[in-house]
This record gives C-alpha cells, structure tokens and sequence, in this order.
C-alpha cells in the first residue's frame, strides 16, 4: 500500500506545482495584453491626470512581481479581488456562477458518462455490426454538427413547436430541482450530443484493444456470454484510458460551455468571462482563468489517481 | 465404442488470410484430419509450428482463433455431433464439457481479479457447483498439485504468484467444473526446465487421479512421450502418422518422425582452451538502477574459434552478462579485456574497431531487422559503416555471404517479412558475420525456431566458426543445445556462476546441487523418464 500512497502524494504535490505555474502564467499572461487598464476604463473622458490617479488607485505603478505576490496572497485567502468594471467582489459574483456552471455540467455528466460507456460496450458486442455502425455514425454526426446548430434545431422543436422545454434556461435558488432540470434540459442534450462520441469510441477502441488478450480467449473458452466476456473480463483492464478520456470532457463540460450558455442565456462562468473579456477587465479574468486551470488539474489529477488505484500491480504488490 | 469421447472425422479447417498487395484469399489449415479419444486417455498431438495442432485442439471445443473457420468434418463429443448446435450449442459445453490450459498462464489470467475468482467461474456460469463447492474443490486442487499455501492461494492475483505455479492454477482452473476432455496447449512451453518438470508432474497427476481426458498439443515430442498413452504425429495440416507413445518413440514409421526423434544428429569435436583468450570478463558485478543485483563476481573467458555456452533459467543473469559484454550495461564492478585490449565499460566510449570485432545475434530475428529495408540492404550496411564499401562490390560481398548462409542471390531483394523464421535467423549471421568479428554473442538464437530448423541454424554456426575461427559466447537455457555445440560451458544461477570449465568437465559428475537440478530435469525421448527422475528424487532426499 506504500507505493500506491507514495505515488499519490507524488501526483497531488505535482499537481499543486502545475497550479502555481499557472497562476504565473496567467498573470503574465493579462499583464503583457496590449492596452492600458486605466485606460481602457476611462475611455474618451481620460485625463492624464486622472489617469495617473486611477493608476496609483490601482496600485498599477507598483513592480509586477509585488502585484503578482499581492493577488496571489489574495487568492490563497479567498479573496479573488474587485471587479474593476462595476466594482463588485469577484469572489462572491463567481461563486454564483461557479455554482451554476458546475450544476449544468454535473447533469450533462450523469447523462452522457453512463450512456457513452454503455454505448460503448454494446458497440463492441456487436463490432463491425450494424448496431456498432449505427452508434459510430449517430455520434460522429452529433459532434459534427456545431454546438449553436443543435442547440437552435432543439430549441425549434422542443421549446417552439412541442413547448415541451423553455427555450430560455433560467435558474434560481427559490426553484426546485425538478424544475431547475426541465429549465436546463436542452443545454444538457446539446451538451451530452458534443461530448458522448468522444467518450463512446474511446470506450469503444480502449476495449477493443483489449479483446485482443489472451485472457479473453480464456473467459471465451469457458463458455461466458459475449457481454459477460466484455463486462467482467474486458472492462476492468480498460479503465485507465476510458477515464482519462472522461475527465478530459468533464473539463470541457466546466471551462468549455460558452457557446451553449450563450444560446440558452445560461448564467455560468463562460458568459461571465466573455463579458469581461471584453471589457478588458483583468482581475475578473486572472480569476476565471485560474479557476478553469484548477478545474483542469483537478479532474486530470483524479484520471492519474483512479489509474494508479485500478492497476492491480500497484495496489497489491508481489 | 461406449466409452468414446471425441470423434473428430474428415475435419476441415480454412481461414481468410489478408496478404498486402493481394487480394484476400482463403488458405487451408488443417485438411482431412481424423481422430478419436476415448474416455480418460490422452492423445498427444505433436508437430511444428503451422502443423495446426492447436488449431485442431480448439476444434474440440468449437473455437477458432483470428479468422479461422471450421470448414468442413464433424466433431462428435459424448456422441453429438457439436458443429449443429451453433454458438450456443459451443458455449454450452466450453467451460463445462471440454476445459483448456493455454500455454502462458501469465497471459491466460485476467491481471484484474484474484485467482479463486477466475478459477471458480466456469463452474459457476454453467451452474454446476455453489460458489462454496467450488472454492472447496479448487482448494483441494491446489493442495494436490502442490500450490503453497492453498488455503489462500486463491485470495493472490496473478502477478504476485511465480510462472510455474500460474500454470498449475491455470490446470486447476480447467479441473474445476469438472470436463469430460481437457485441451493442454503447449502448458509447459513457457516454463524454465527445472519448473516445467514439476508442473508436467502435476499435470500428470490430475490426470491419472480425476480421470479426465486429454488433448495434449506439444511441438517437444520427448516431453508428451512421459503424459500420453497415444500421439498423433502432425505436419503442414495432415496427419502424419499415429500409433502408441511406446512406438512413436521406439519405432517410428515414417521418415518426418524418425526426423523429430533423432533431431541433435550434430557432430562436434571439443577443443581445449588456449593461452590467449579473445575475451576475458573479469569480476563483473552488474545491477539495474541502485537497487537489483543481478550479476556477482562473474568471471569467464571465451577463447579463438571455440564456442562458451552460458546456461541458466530466466532470471539467472545470462543477458545482463552479454549486456555488460556489449557495453549496453555498463558494470559498477569488473573488467573486461577484448583481443589483449581493454574495454571502456560504456558503450559510447568505444572505438568503431571495438564494436565492429563484436557483433550480436539475437532470439528474435524478426524484431532485430527493419521490416523496411532488403535483405541486400540489411547485410549491405555493415560492409559501407565498418569496411566503407559502395556499390558493386559491396554487392559482390553480400552474395557471398547470402552463400556462405546456403541462401541464394534470388533472396536480395526481399524483405523480412517474405523470409520464413529460420532464413530470417541465417541473415542476422549474415549480418553479424559481414563485419569480421571476432566474437559474436549469441542470444537464445535458436529458442524460438522449430526443432528441425534450430537444428540447420546449430550446423551452420558450427561451419561458420570452422571457416572464419570465430568464437561464440552462445547463451541458452537448453541443455541439449550446449550439449551439442559448447566447447566450455558456464552455469548460472541467480546472477552466480555456479560451475565453469571445460564441457566434458562440467558435464562429469560429481555435480553440485543446481547443476545436477538442472541436468535431470532435461526431457530424455524416453517412456517413463519423468517417474525414473522424480523417484530418484524422492530417494535422495529421503537419503539426506
């Protein structure tokens, strides 16, 4: 069990690390955009005097290094800063949205992980069959076509013409989950559509892979059902890349959704950050950066762990 | 004939085979293959690679491996005819009926689950047995076959139990649900001799004690001569001939297996060592990363023309030796002294004349040639880096050593891929001979060739070292082959040497204890040697 804990301390101290680095270079990232800060929030009405003072306000004269120690204590303490656009503290205003953003991608997980594995595997049972190539080709087609394109098809169908589902889908603390569900149940699909073939053929390929083994041949030949053969014997050794790949879309689910919360005028992070993208405001924007980083790291880091707990060699050694 | 098991008549085998830049077409594997087993024997089928032994040793159960079909025949099993009940009909009675031992455990298992968990499965899945019956037959099983501690032998997975015991728990597992006929293909293939012995023992045992039938497919015929009561001899899908194992051995009909039975016809005359050794390793101690030893104190030497076998099990430090010889390895201890010259330890450090005057042959030849490049090119390259020689004379130097390898100048322009296994080992020697060495290391070369095709490969070597007087530092775990080839011979053990000198010497007893381990437990082409050997085992240490 030593080595297994060993590697695992190994794996979260690297991943700390990697966090710290990012936030460096997310600072130096902002800091090199072209532009002046005061600037841009001063706009026309901008005196050089003003600006000066605006500046010093700021603390905008002070070395970079001191600015980069100063949010980074910040952000250690909780305290992500000030908005510079409306003044509001980022840290409260993010929560809302994190919140929220991680509610929308928590549901399109539950959907679209079970079923892309499940799809998966029947896929396998029946490879080079039509069942194989009509799940191949079903989800190829739906992460081909653009994230704005289905999510409008649906919206047509399923919120205009049935009036099954708002078009719109806004959330708030007084609603019920049921109610919060059916308001966000069309982001979901667009959401499970984009990310389920990813899932699918990597559970389809990783499997495969496996079905080559010897010890496959051996379950065969005891007379299993093909399924069993697939689910008790195959699985099991598949898992480390199936989850991999999982975590890879579960990141995207958080840092990746702009384009859907756009179209169904979500209140999550993307709109959050693109908002302030645009104007130019960077305290609002280092923090949504290093949030998505650590999301990153985060479910990177539980791929590397399920890896390292599932691998039999690791967790009882000779 | 109430007491047949197995009645395979006129059985067909075809498969589909995709060779590039051909259109796909079908190859016959097996044809017009007849056999019965009768309840409680064993047959041994025996024959070289792509002889289909194992092909016709999975029929029993209705499987093909890859693309390979069932074409035509019937195969009757406790007197139906399996090939009408479908894949169904086959999953029926795999895993419950007939049962199969493959030839790497270490593969076979599932890394994934405990032993007990696979073993117990088949006889659950067929509902034969409660989890708890089976748990207690398996565990009675591997107290019968010797397992250590069979109470919890189960409870390990297969990485954290040794080879020769994944192979017994593999027999057990096939012994479980309790089949009718049990398909051993090549179970102690993989093993070292001194494991294989044991497990052939067990074996055996479960055999006679359960009363199971068996399918014993093996390409070492002195090895299925000690479990069979019959074998089929075997070649190119055909039958070739069958008879008892007694006249099999004793009295073979047909010229193909006169062949198998008096393979190692090699003549060699040992030479004595001489004053001026071309190499002399001196004290090597050698360990991978800070932490595995696996080379102590190794002292050897290999002299002009003359051929060092070095043996040992896996494991026993044989390829470290040639690693820290070759320099990929280089040694925290020891010296190594090349033609009166000393050895940089690194491989990096040494001269173009150090590496051209030692060259390596290796087990695999398929995976030391690039699949790319032509045989003209493969042996071409050493004669342009070493003796900087273009064009038609180089061409002119690989037809004669394409000559001296009893291959034609029609094999230039041919690719690995088109070679068969042992003319793929000939252009290594081609390519390692090309440079004019001195010493070439040898490594395993012939372990992964047929008996009759390592046979041409140890002749030619011999002729080769008579015309170049070159010498060979021959590693190997086959004793048969040291026997046949070595002029002097080092025994290994545990990254020891545990007996060196001069082959006669060595192979004179008296023997310290592994030496002699490792001699008995060769397979002699004899009934009867496994019970001779072990019972002489049991003698002796009843006499400690």
């Amino acid at each position: 069990m030593g080595q297994v804990l060993k590697l695992l301390v190994q794996r979260i101290a690297l991943g700390l690390l990697l966090l710290l680095l990012v936030s460096l270079l997310v600072f130096v990232g902002t800091e090199i955009l072209p532009g002046d800060v005061a600037q841009s929030i001063l706009g026309q009405a901008a005196t050089p005097t003003s600006l000066a003072n605006l500046r010093e306000e700021l603390g905008l004269n002070e070395p970079a290094p001191l600015r980069y120690l100063s949010w980074l204590g910040g952000v250690l303490t909780g305290d992500l800063g000030t908005a510079l656009s409306n003044g509001q503290d980022i840290t409260t205003q993010i929560g809302l949205r994190l919140g929220n953003t991680l509610f929308l991608a928590f549901w399109a997980a539950v959907v679209a992980v079970p079923l892309a594995i499940l799809l998966g595997l029947l896929a396998v049972r029946y490879r080079n069959r039509w069942p194989d190539k009509l799940i191949s080709g079903l989800t190829l087609a739906s992460i081909s076509l653009p994230e704005f394109f289905t999510g409008y098809v649906l919206i047509f169908f399923f919120a205009v013409k049935l009036r099954w589902f708002p078009s719109v889908a806004t959330v708030y603390d007084s609603m019920s989950l049921l109610e919060k569900l059916n308001a966000i149940a069309l982001p979901i699909a667009v959401l499970v559509m984009v990310v389920l073939a990813h899932m699918m053929r990597m559970t389809r390929a990783a499997i495969l892979n496996v079905m080559q083994s010897a010890y496959i041949e051996t379950a065969e030949l005891k007379g299993l059902s093909p399924f069993k053969v697939i689910f008790r014997h195959a699985f099991p050794n598949a898992v480390a890349p199936i989850v991999n790949v999982v975590m890879l879309n579960l990141a995207y689910l958080v840092v990746g959704v702009v384009v859907v919360e756009v179209i169904f005028v979500y209140p999550g992070m993307g709109q959050y950050l693109v908002d302030h993208v645009s104007k130019r405001d960077v305290p609002v924007v280092q923090a949504c950066g290093l949030i998505f980083a650590a999301v990153y790291i985060g479910l990177n880091l539980v791929a590397d762990i399920v890896s390292i707990v599932t691998n039999p060699r690791l967790r009882h050694p000779k | 004939m109430a007491d047949m098991l197995l009645d395979i008549r006129n059985l067909r085998i075809e498969a589909t085979v995709y060779p590039p830049g051909e259109p796909a077409h079908d190859i016959i594997i097996v044809e017009d293959v007849s056999l019965t087993l009768e309840k409680g024997k064993v047959l041994g089928l025996i024959g070289e690679s792509g002889a289909g032994k194992s092909t016709i040793g999975l029929s029993a159960m209705g499987y093909g491996r890859g693309g390979v079909r069932i074409a035509g025949g019937e195969v009757w099993l406790n007197g139906r005819d399996i090939m009408k009940g479908g894949m169904r009909g086959f999953r029926k009675l795999r895993g419950k009926e007939v049962t199969y031992v493959a030839q790497s455990a270490a593969a076979a298992f599932n890394p994934a689950k405990k032993l007990m968990e696979q073993i117990t499965e088949a006889a659950l899945a067929h509902g034969m047995a409660s989890q708890k019956q089976a748990e207690a037959r398996a565990v009675d099983l591997f107290t019968h076959l010797g397992l250590p501690d069979p109470n919890n032998f189960g409870s390990r997975y297969p990485h954290q139990v040794s080879g020769g015991q994944l192979q017994r728990a593999m027999t057990v597992m096939a012994l479980v649900p309790e089949p009718d006929l049990i398909v051993f293909d090549e179970p102690t293939t993989a093993l070292d001799v001194t494991t294989q012995i044991d497990v052939l023992a067990a074996i055996k045992r479960a055999i006679r004690d359960t009363g199971v039938a068996a399918l014993y497919i093996t390409h070492d015929l002195a090895v299925v001569a000690q479990v069979a009561d019959e074998i089929m001899v075997l070649r190119g899908g055909r039958k070739v001939e069958r008879n008892t194992a007694e006249n099999i051995i004793n009295n073979p009909q047909e010229e193909y297996t006169r062949a198998l039975v008096s393979v190692r016809s090699i003549e060699h005359e040992e030479k004595k060592p001489t004053a001026d050794p071309v190499l002399v390793a001196r004290d090597i101690s050698a360990a991978y990363g800070n932490a595995i030893q696996v080379l102590k104190d190794v002292s050897i030497e290999v002299h002009p023309g003359q051929t060092l076998a070095v043996v040992g099990e896996s494991g026993s430090g044989k390829s470290t030796l040639a690693r820290v010889i070759t320099g990929l390895l280089p040694p925290f201890e020891g010296t190594v002294t090349f033609a009166g010259r000393t050895f940089s330890r690194a491989l990096a450090k040494r001269s173009k004349e150090d590496l051209r005057e030692l060259q390596m042959i290796y087990q695999m030849a398929d995976t030391a040639m690039n699949p790319r490049q032509t045989v003209e090119t493969i042996i071409g390259r050493p004669l342009d880096f070493y003796f900087g020689l273009k064009g038609r004379k180089k061409r002119e130097r690989v037809m004669e050593l394409l000559e001296e390898i009893e291959m034609g100048a029609e094999f230039l322009d041919r690719y690995p891929a088109e070679l068969s296994g042992g003319q793929k080992q000939r252009v290594c020697i081609a390519r390692a001979l090309a440079a004019k060495p001195k010493l070439i290391i040898c490594d395993e070369v012939t372990s992964a060739l047929d008996p009759l095709v390592a046979d041409g490969i140890l002749k030619l070597l011999l002729r080769l070292q008579k015309a170049e007087d070159v010498a060979y530092l021959f590693i190997t775990h086959d004793l048969a082959t040291v026997k046949a080839i070595a002029d002097s011979i080092a025994v290994m053990y545990q990254g020891s040497l545990v007996r060196y000198g001069p082959k006669t010497e060595v192979l004179t007893p008296p023997f310290d204890d592994y030496t002699d381990l490792l001699l008995s437990s060769v397979p002699e082409m004899k009934i009867g040697w496994l019970e001779e050997v072990l019972e002489h085992r049991t003698m002796e240490s009843a006499g400690n």
